[in-house]
């Protein structure tokens, strides 16, 4: 009982997560300014790290802790990489 | 793993912690879709960064400390990293816009 409600509400969270990255994925290929992509970038990366933590809920299992773990680190590294490039026009200043 | 089993007082909370967060994060993408202008679509998204992603690493940790019987708190790291990286990339993208903006109404065009 308790695991089919659980799964109901990861089922309904993948959904979510879903949406939202294909609605960021409409952001990343609309948008007007080069700012606007790397916020759906941004948007993007958060919600799939989310979708592999719903995943480790559903699974039981402990491996996609540590690939959620990757994904957000290398994501803030990738997003800051990008708004350095477009303050300064140079990620790393000599 | 090898089917234990969530017992009902962390698969409730987490439950619920789960649409919650799922929720937020499609409010958040909609708004990024539709809100009119940079400095506003910049701040549907962090709803979902935040409360929901916290909302989804809470559950996660309450489902893998009722299965294995012992507290289980490694999802703290994840939620470390992205309370530090947030205001970092949201406070970098908005000088980048602005300072792009200027640039592209020249040295007269409005300040800010």
């Amino acid at each position: 009982m308790m695991d089919s409600l659980l799964d109901m509400a990861a089922f309904y969270a993948a959904l979510c997560f879903m949406v939202g990255m294909m609605l960021a994925l409409v952001r990343l290929f609309l948008g007007p300014s080069a700012q606007d992509r790397v916020l759906a970038f941004d948007t993007m990366y958060i919600n799939g790290m989310l979708t592999l933590l719903m995943l480790g809920i559903r699974s039981h299992s402990g491996v996609y802790f540590d690939m959620a773990l990757l994904i957000a680190l290398f994501g803030f590294v990738s997003s800051i990489a990008l708004a350095k490039f477009l303050l300064r026009g140079e990620v790393i200043e000599p | 793993m090898n089917g234990l089993d969530v017992p009902a007082w962390a698969a409730l909370p987490a439950a619920v912690l789960l649409v919650t967060g799922g929720t937020l994060a499609l409010v958040g993408a909609i708004g990024l879709l539709r809100l009119p202008d940079f400095f506003a679509r910049m701040h549907p998204p962090a709803m979902g960064n935040t409360l929901g992603a916290g909302s989804v690493l809470i559950a996660s940790m309450l489902v893998s400390s009722g299965m294995l019987g012992r507290p289980v708190i490694h999802e703290i790291l994840i939620s470390v990293f992205i309370v530090m990286s947030a205001p970092i990339t949201a406070m970098l993208l908005i000088r980048a816009a602005v300072a792009r903006r200027r640039k592209r109404e020249g040295e007269g065009g409005q300040p800010g």
